[in-house]
């Protein structure tokens, strides 16, 4: 079904699948060398999950399902952080089937906050959150310019961008990254580069 | 008495850590192993910790004993999954996982509450070895 929530989790699971090995690498050089593995092994369940789903149900629902699937699925960190934080969005999706430029940015807000609670962590740590703050933050104020939907999620993807790059130029304090110290410069974040991949492939899929 | 939960990404970690801490405990403890996923490989599994966190409990509580980061992740989305009923009664432990374990298991046997067994674990963090 084009345009729904259903296939945009299908073309965002895909993406993370096939940006299984970059992720892996990137773990590998800074963590435990498993982040590829277990998102690509948490969005195949996701994947086989949805298909059990009836593709019309709301974004809530979808939501949910996807959450609830990576906290089982993962395995490593990331399936309780991003799972927090698509639970979190889903309150916000419940009974609705489409999202407006307000709705988007208040379960982004609320998946943050999720991903903070859950993993204790703040911006600047060499998370995903060094992704998804300034992602945020970009969304809100393009918002505010009252520039489109998909104008708000150019800024949102350019500010994740520049975010990825940022985590290359700090010392990991949160993870298993944070054994390494300072080692730890000079790698960008897988978590932040998954993050980034997913906003990225969000953008691709509303651009056409 | 307090049972005991062993939250390890490797599922030999925390059987062997079970075993060991069983030499040391009585017949009727509840020690739970949950490590690993479920198909084997390495990572911590929510289903798992819940389930294992249902066993262990008697009544008296459940210590969790985890080791790196996304175990206490793993653990707190548990929880969270848990009847409101057993949720408050266990707590994880901020402890080094083999010694704290060891630790709890002994504390637990004397039928001490599951506030002295989790200041027990945490004690073991100052064990000096040598």
């Amino acid at each position: 079904m084009k345009g729904s929530i259903y296939e945009v989790m299908a073309v965002i699971g895909q993406a993370i699948i096939n940006n299984k090995q970059l992720l892996t690498d990137l773990d590998a050089a800074i963590g435990d060398g498993d982040h590829g593995i277990n998102m690509a092994r948490g969005f195949e369940a996701v994947g086989a999950k949805l298909q059990s789903l009836e593709p019309d149900k709301d974004i809530g629902t979808i939501l949910k399902t996807v959450g609830m699937t990576l906290i089982t699925s993962v395995g490593g960190a990331s399936g309780p952080l991003y799972g927090t934080a698509f639970l979190r969005a889903a309150n916000l999706g419940l009974g609705r089937y489409e999202l407006d430029k307000e709705i988007a940015a208040n379960m982004l807000a609320v998946a943050i906050t999720g991903i903070k609670e859950r993993g204790k962590a703040t911006r600047g740590e060499k998370t995903m959150l060094d992704v998804l703050e300034p992602a945020y933050d970009a969304f809100v104020e393009a918002a505010g310019a009252q520039k489109s939907l998909i104008e708000c999620l150019e800024s949102a993807c350019e500010s994740a961008r520049l975010g990825v790059e940022f985590t290359k130029t700090i010392v990991a304090t949160k993870g298993r990254a944070s054994y390494l110290g300072e080692r730890s410069i000079g790698h960008q974040d897988p978590g932040a580069t998954s993050s980034y991949i997913m906003l990225q492939t969000l953008l691709e899929y509303i651009r056409c | 008495m307090v049972g005991v939960v062993i939250v390890s990404h490797s599922k030999k970690v925390a059987e062997g850590i079970r075993e060991m801490a069983l030499q040391m405990a009585r017949p009727e403890q509840q020690i739970i192993a949950a490590g690993g996923m479920d198909n084997g490989s390495i990572g911590t599994d929510v289903h798992k910790v819940s389930e294992a966190i249902k066993s262990a409990n008697m009544g008296d509580g459940v210590v969790v004993m985890v080791d790196l980061g996304s175990a206490v992740m793993t653990t707190d989305t548990a929880l969270e999954m848990l009847e409101e009923e057993i949720r408050g009664k266990v707590k994880i432990a901020d402890a080094p996982i083999l010694e704290g374990a060891i630790s709890a298991v002994v504390e637990a046997s004397l039928g001490s509450s599951l506030a002295t067994v989790v200041s027990t674990a945490e004690g073991a963090r100052n064990l000096k070895k040598c």
